[in-house]
């Protein structure tokens, strides 16, 4: 009967802490998950106002401009179709270049400008972020589209 | 002529593996000692082959050999010696090549230090290996062949600029050796499982490869985690990238399974249990060389992508993993129980630890298979950053160190409770208290620091306290027993590291005119401007910083931003002044106008802690390995037979 007892703890005990750690596991998910937009899905007004996201494309040519202080950057990030201003304070990664294909973690801000706080790098120069490529793919598709049923 | 004697001598392995997975495993189900013997040589002629097929291959970066598609693709002529030899295993086919080897040299290691086991053991090991090593094989010939000719080509396209690196000689043969490690724990788990001969001596058996596997990945998980470190330019040491938590992920379920092993071999208990996790580790290897290899993860160890191959890796991946998964079902009922234990004992913590673990792993697992899951089925995409993973991993890790104090002092069977409790309040007393006036030292008085100091002076008191006791009970030398200790202060140390550096480390990201002065904490770095250099392959800018500490002239650092000739790729390289207590790290952004620089400077206290603390845990696993116990059961076995 003891012996009983103790194992019904014991199971009892461990079904708990099994609950309490997928708990916190889901919750920790849930509320760090970041969301991939294309400049067309935020110019539409797709992406939350309130939470970090991702964005990708390329870098709009001409768009890069630096502020005095030598971090700050300012650059547009567009998949052909929309076009989304950014500014960035730090070090650019190495393959960050105009007309390459981008990727950038942040927030807009209520200017409507979206303040990255992470600018990712490719490791290649050959090699497309596999969400800058998916953006641009979408918008050639929204374009093809629309000009479809002319 | 050399490269196809390599292609040759890699078919050759491949009727080799075959013969040594099937035979040896018929014959000892058979109990014909003849096929049974074919094991040994089989295994060692299969490496043998191997090896011929590897050096072909790096002899052929070595001299150039630029009609080979992957020399072509991954060297240069211009590249200096070594990491044309490093390039060996620089690209997808040649480190699915060091695999098999790592595999073959393995399986030879198990054929030479197997004269203590039963025949029809090392037949079905031997044979289990022979399986996996055939499957990497076809894998090879038949979608990445390494030696692939194409028309001479003038020259490379020159090695990735982030390989071109001394860690990279080192970094994938010992991760490899690591990962590919865990097979003879799975193989040992599956001959126990077909034998139904799974007891204490098959844990003593499994029980040091393990450890070493286990140790060999630490180590190499350490060096990639050091290497992105001074490497990228970006100052982290770990990303939660996927690819790091592929390999994360079998070395926290080896992690379970060697303290998992010690309770089946002291104890008897935790049998089927201790095999489920073994084939675990294993196949969470796989998955880890199939994420990283496959192309499905973008990052700087993924390759051109080729749905074959993926498609090869996954049905490999899903036989292996299907296949032993099945047989554990069929044969783990008839395991059977072992010792039984109260709820209060040594037992009882390493299952804790083993719960910990695994739903680390779990929380590592969902966080990096989610998004690529919802990709692939369309559902959008989505990343899961470190926010995730420290949130989970804090409030998972802070109870498995406290645990990992008492474990090691907790008896078998049953623990005296107020007899531990008045063994461990002093050691608890002085740990709070140090640990809550540690962080005022540092001027900042954090509760994350205070938790971190916590934890790692309590591992560090126990150690202690365990570590005397023996001492006093005139117990002589135990390498398993000093081993465990030693390990668990590596934990300690790490600890120290990881809440130094992310809670008290300085970043300044800026803007140097040539002459300017930036102060960080008590050094002053001066930018003296930039030089130009040149490399063997490459060109670029070299930068001077002179750096005074207190006033006093202290160091030069140098770090660089380089442009490589035949990639184009322009490449940042930092420069680092190593410290015991702090690392001075520089990087240079971008050139800006009138000779200034933009800047990025790190002063980051106790980092090198990090990977001290892995060394020493690895150093703890091979000690343990040395344990006369291993070696006095082969002799006495030896002289039974």
């Amino acid at each position: 009967m003891k012996s009983r007892h103790k194992k019904l703890l014991l199971i009892a005990v461990v079904v708990l802490a099994l609950g309490a750690v997928a708990a916190l596991v889901l919750n920790a998910f849930q509320s760090n998950l970041v969301f991939f937009f294309s400049p067309t899905q935020v110019a539409n007004g797709e992406a939350p106002m309130e939470r970090a996201f991702r964005i990708g494309g390329l870098v709009e040519d001409g768009s890069l401009r630096r502020e005095p202080d030598g971090v700050t950057a300012h650059f547009r990030i567009t998949d052909t179709a929309k076009t989304i201003p950014v500014t960035y304070k730090g070090l650019l990664p190495d393959l960050f270049k105009e007309g390459k294909g981008v990727v950038a973690e942040g927030r807009m801000n209520t200017g409507g400008v979206f303040v990255a706080e992470q600018v990712l790098a490719k490791h290649d120069e050959n090699y497309m972020p596999p969400e800058a490529a998916s953006a641009l793919e979408q918008a050639q598709k929204a374009q093809q589209t629309l000009v479809a049923p002319k | 002529m050399i490269p196809e004697l390599g292609h040759f001598s890699l078919i050759l392995a491949l009727l080799l593996a075959l013969v040594q997975g099937v035979l040896p495993l018929a014959g000892a189900a058979r109990n014909n000692p003849a096929w049974m013997a074919v094991a040994r040589p089989a295994a060692r002629a299969q490496f043998l082959f191997v090896a011929i097929a590897f050096a072909a291959l790096a002899y052929s970066f070595l001299i150039g050999d630029f009609s080979v598609v992957n020399v072509t693709r991954n060297s240069h002529s211009r590249l200096p010696e070594i990491y044309r030899f490093t390039a060996t295993w620089g690209s997808h086919e040649g480190s699915m090549l060091l695999w098999t080897f790592i595999l073959a040299l393995w399986t030879v290691s198990v054929t030479l230090f197997s004269r203590h086991l039963p025949d029809d053991m090392v037949a079905r090991v031997v044979g289990v290996m022979g399986l996996v090593s055939f499957g990497f094989l076809l894998f090879m010939l038949a979608t990445s062949n390494p030696f692939l000719r194409m028309p001479m080509a003038m020259d490379g396209s020159d090695l990735n600029p982030l390989l071109q690196d001394p860690g990279m000689v080192v970094h994938p043969p010992i991760l490899y050796m690591g990962y590919v490690g865990f097979s003879v724990a799975f193989a040992f788990a599956i001959a126990a499982l077909l034998s139904g001969k799974l007891d204490a001596s098959w844990a003593r058996w499994s029980r040091p490869w393990t450890t070493a596997a286990w140790a060999f990945l630490t180590i190499g998980i350490m060096m990639g985690s050091w290497w992105a470190y001074y490497e990228l330019g970006w100052g982290g040491w770990w990303f939660w990238d996927p690819v790091e938590n592929a390999s994360l992920m079998p070395w926290l379920v080896g992690t379970a399974l060697i303290h998992s092993l010690a309770v089946t071999e002291k104890r008897g208990s935790f049998k089927a249990w201790t095999v489920f996790l073994a084939i675990g580790a294993f196949s969470l290897s796989l998955l880890g060389t199939f994420l990283v290899r496959s192309g499905v993860l973008s990052s700087v160890h993924s390759f051109a992508t080729d749905p074959t191959r993926g498609l090869f890796i996954l049905i490999f991946l899903a036989s292996v993993i299907g296949s032993s998964l099945f047989l554990f079902a069929m044969r783990a009922s008839k395991v059977g129980l072992g010792g039984r234990f109260a709820l209060v004992s040594r037992e009882s913590f390493l299952m804790v630890n083993n719960i910990l673990l695994l739903t680390a792993t779990g929380a590592v697992l969902l966080g990096t298979l989610y998004p690529l899951f919802l990709d692939a089925l369309g559902l959008g995409k989505i990343s899961v950053g470190p926010p995730y993973f420290n949130s989970v991993f804090v409030p998972l890790v802070t109870p498995l160190i406290f645990l990992a104090g008492i474990g090691p002092l907790a008896r078998w069977k049953q623990v005296n409770v107020p007899e531990l409790a008045h063994r461990l309040k002093w050691g608890f007393g002085a740990s709070v208290v140090v640990a809550l006036l540690l962080p005022l030292a540092q001027g900042d008085w954090q509760p994350m620091v205070a938790l971190g100091c916590l934890l790692s002076l309590w591992l560090a008191v126990t150690a202690a306290i365990g570590v005397r006791a023996r001492l006093r009970s005139g117990a002589g030398w135990s390498a398993n027993f000093y081993g465990m200790h030693l390990a668990h202060l590596g934990v300690a140390v790490m600890v120290i590291g990881v809440t130094m550096v992310s809670n008290y480390q300085t970043e300044r990201n800026m803007r140097m005119a040539v002459g300017e002065t930036v102060t960080v904490k008590e050094y002053t770095f001066r930018f003296d401007g930039v030089t130009d250099v040149t490399g063997p392959n490459y060109t670029g800018s070299r930068g001077t910083l002179e750096v005074s500490e207190n006033g006093k002239p202290f160091t030069t650092l140098h770090p660089e931003k380089r442009i490589y000739v035949a990639s184009g790729m322009p490449f940042t390289e930092s420069d680092i002044d190593y410290g015991f207590t702090r690392d001075l790290y520089v990087a240079l952004g971008e050139r800006l106008d009138d000779g200034a620089w933009s800047v990025r400077l790190f002063h980051k206290p106790f980092v090198v802690w990090i990977w001290i603390g892995a060394v020493l845990m690895a150093l703890g696993g091979f000690m343990a390995i040395t344990d006369r116990r291993y070696r006095i059961s082969r002799k006495k076995e030896g002289a039974k037979a």
